[in-house]
């Protein structure tokens, strides 16, 4: 059960949902529980089809040449919506402060890029900033501790509205994380290119969740909570890791992350 | 600052597979980090001071050849002797002819990172000259045969275990413990007939003020003082990007990098070196000569890196820095490490032999959220990154891989279908909801498991999803 608390006399803004690759592929509980706290929260969503990737790999590799047809289509599929609205700060942070620079010197596509970035909202912190909402009667009966990912921390500064979604879910009892604001080491395709110092970045981080003692790993970007929740199971480690929409959308008695999901 | 050895994956490697260097490496950015946290905390207007700071240096570095002019001419009228070196060669090549026609062999030196940029050490040995680092690290490395491995804590990459040992095998009185105090007197004792000895003094300059002509040092431990006052020549090496227009330009700038460097108000020693000995002076140089070197400062700012201009050189950067703290110093193959080494050193060494520098960063941005005068440290790494495939330097499988990718998520339809089909062949090699190896995965299974994804995408589970709530 999920009821929000915003309010419903107002028209219902129309937000297009950005799924985002990784959500899409790996982890379609995500989205699910995006599309269900939108519209808890007095949205109306839409999810375009001519969705893919926001780029970020090709455009953090240096290949901005082929990052630019991908925001392209972005802003082509979004640009009509009241907001774009994505379950990731990295992602977001893409749209919103990337886009801009990528077409600096294109007149043509800086404005559309512009405009499309001043409505992209992280999820978690659309749902605090823009629609005030906490949920409403969800529970979760477990200790919990929190890493902040890095592009939503300090390119969005997203830290306190995770925070403040969590404290309304009834049961949940959060434990701090030593280094919460630290990289993981997933850094997008740095974990593969440099898989060595990725696992050994990792690695500490998986220590430090461990000592934190909690049931639940929780955070807003599924790559860094692939590369966590993977370092954690082939430790041994018991923390089960989810993304922190799915916890806040009362989906916590569903599989964590790495738990086998029905075909 | 001679080419590194092996390939950056090569010192990768050495590092991550040396126990002790992680415990030093954490022992000297842990207290560092903590350290600047209080300090930052213990400040209300550290955010302000940090805006006033860029300003400061975005100032000079826009007006730097009226800065240099002014700052040349009072050092000039000080009684400073002031010489111009455009790289590392000239820079090694005035110094060393200086040190010479002094006629005699000792020098001492104390720390400077331009010095190790520029490859002075080195130069000095190969001319014959006795070379004497007299800060305490440095004088660690020096022993040990290392070059530095953090900008202020050159031997960060050492346990105090092994200084002990370093000191019982080339110190004279070698009844020395791994106690801390015992160990500081036994180098003091060395160090002190070294500096009595001493026929040139080389320091470094963290301010060149522009309206006094003066340069200024910090340090701990005062071995500047020691070789900068009692040689006959004082000679400072110091890149054009520390000008500064005033003393109180420098004081401001100087509140933030001692607390981002050490968490400390004010280093032991602050001193602010104007010209030779003057007539009734009682002490000081008889000569005093500032080498001011360029070594691809203009380039910089001409290439679009004026920011990194800014850098006071305090290793805030590198402290917090989760690929530094992993694998330390010396796998950068640089003078320079961490986060501002990355974006330095490919100018140095040239992006050719340098390009993994500024990829091996998850561009995690910790490092600009620390940094007192506030460099777009992910911002010059990324442009590195774009020059690096522009020029084709990249490694031609990330190029085939990126480019295929890149061509296929330009299709939605073409995209779609892929994953269709992918997931459940990927989806065969786990079980119970974990790859632990997969083919072509090797890079992240080899030591995390990875997550089975679904047998269907979120797209076709809500297209289907849609599908029967319209039936």
């Amino acid at each position: 059960m999920l009821d929000g608390n915003a309010s419903n006399d107002q028209p219902k803004p129309r937000v297009g949902l950005f799924v985002t690759c990784l959500v899409d592929a790996m982890r379609p509980s995500i989205g699910f529980a995006a599309l269900a706290l939108l519209e808890a929260a007095g949205c109306k969503v839409d999810i375009p089809p001519r969705q893919t990737c926001c780029g970020q790999p090709a455009y953090n590799s240096g290949a901005s040449d082929a990052t630019a047809p991908l925001a392209k289509l972005v802003i082509e599929a979004f640009e009509s919506y009241d907001y774009l609205v994505t379950p990731s700060g990295s992602c977001a942070a893409m749209i919103k402060v990337h886009y801009p620079e990528l077409f600096a010197h294109d007149p043509a596509w800086l404005p559309r890029a512009q405009a499309l970035a001043a409505r992209t909202h992280e999820l978690l912190s659309f749902l605090v900033d823009i629609r005030g909402f906490r949920p409403r009667g969800v529970s979760c009966a477990s200790t919990a501790t929190y890493h902040d990912s890095c592009s939503g921390l300090r390119e969005l500064g997203i830290e306190a509205q995770p925070r403040a979604l969590l404290g309304a879910v009834e049961g949940l009892e959060m434990r701090a994380l030593e280094g919460h604001d630290a990289c993981c080491g997933f850094g997008g395709t740095f974990c593969v290119k440099y898989s060595s110092i990725s696992n050994a970045i990792v690695g500490e981080k998986a220590a430090n969740v461990t000592a934190a003692g909690a049931d639940l790993l929780l955070g807003g970007d599924l790559g860094c909570l692939m590369n966590m929740a993977g370092k954690l199971h082939r430790g041994g480690a018991s923390t089960r890791v989810y993304h922190a929409a799915e916890i806040i959308a009362g989906m916590g008695d569903g599989p964590a992350i790495g738990e086998a999901v029905k075909p | 600052m001679s080419a590194p050895t092996g390939t950056f994956d090569e010192r990768v490697a050495k590092a991550l597979a040396n126990p002790q260097l992680k415990i030093a490496m954490e022992r000297t950015t842990g207290n560092a980090r903590r350290k600047r946290a209080a300090a930052v905390e213990a400040w209300p207007h550290f955010n302000e001071a940090r805006r006033i700071a860029a300003a400061i240096k975005d100032h000079v570095i826009d007006n730097y050849e009226h800065y240099l002019e002014t700052f040349e001419r009072n050092a000039l009228a000080s009684g400073a002797k002031v010489h111009w070196a455009r790289d590392a060669q000239e820079a090694c090549d005035i110094v060393v002819h200086l040190c010479l026609a002094s006629g005699g062999k000792n020098v001492t030196r104390a720390k400077s990172m331009l010095g190790e940029e520029v490859g002075l050490p080195h130069a000095l040995e190969a001319a014959g000259l006795h070379r004497v680092e007299t800060d305490l690290a440095e004088h660690i490395i020096q022993l040990a045969g290392d070059p530095p491995s953090h900008i202020v804590w050159p031997a960060a990459h050492i346990a105090r275990e092994e200084v002990a040992e370093l000191f019982r095998r080339h110190h004279r009185d070698n009844s020395n413990s791994d106690d801390v105090p015992a160990m500081v007197a036994s180098a003091r004792r060395v160090l002190r007939e070294e500096f009595m000895a001493a026929d040139v003094g080389i320091s470094g300059a963290n301010f060149l003020v522009a309206d006094t002509g003066a340069i200024c040092t910090v340090t701990n431990e005062g071995n500047a003082e020691l070789t900068t006052t009692l040689p006959r020549i004082h000679i400072v090496t110091a890149g054009i990007e520390k000008l500064v227009p005033s003393t109180e330009h420098a004081l401001q700038l100087l509140r933030l990098l001692v607390r981002s460097a050490t968490g400390a108000d004010l280093t032991q020693y602050t001193t602010f070196h104007c010209g030779p000995k003057r007539v009734h002076d009682r002490d000081g140089p008889s000569e005093f000569h500032i080498v001011l070197v360029d070594n691809g400062r203009t380039r910089m700012l001409a290439e679009g890196q004026a920011e990194m201009l800014r850098c006071l050189r305090c290793g805030a950067c590198m402290n917090h820095c989760v690929v530094y703290r992993q694998i330390g110093g010396h796998a950068y193959g640089g003078a320079y490490p961490g986060p501002m080494g990355s974006v330095l050193t490919p100018n140095l060494l040239g992006l050719a032999a340098t390009r993994d520098l500024p990829s091996a960063c998850t561009l995690n941005g910790q490092c600009r959220s620390v940094c007192p005068v506030d460099i777009p440290l992910p911002t010059l790494l990324r442009g590195w990154r774009d020059r690096s495939w522009r020029e084709g330097l990249e490694p031609k499988k990330t190029r085939n891989f990126l480019g295929l990718w890149a061509f296929v998520a330009a299709r939605p339809a073409l995209y779609r279908l892929g994953i269709t089909f992918a997931l459940p062949i990927i989806r065969l090699f786990g079980s119970k909801g974990w790859i632990k190896r997969m083919p072509l995965a090797d890079a992240w299974t080899s030591e995390r498991d990875l997550i089975q994804p679904p047998a269907r995408s979120f797209m076709a589970q809500y297209a289907a999803m849609k599908k029967g709530a319209k039936k």
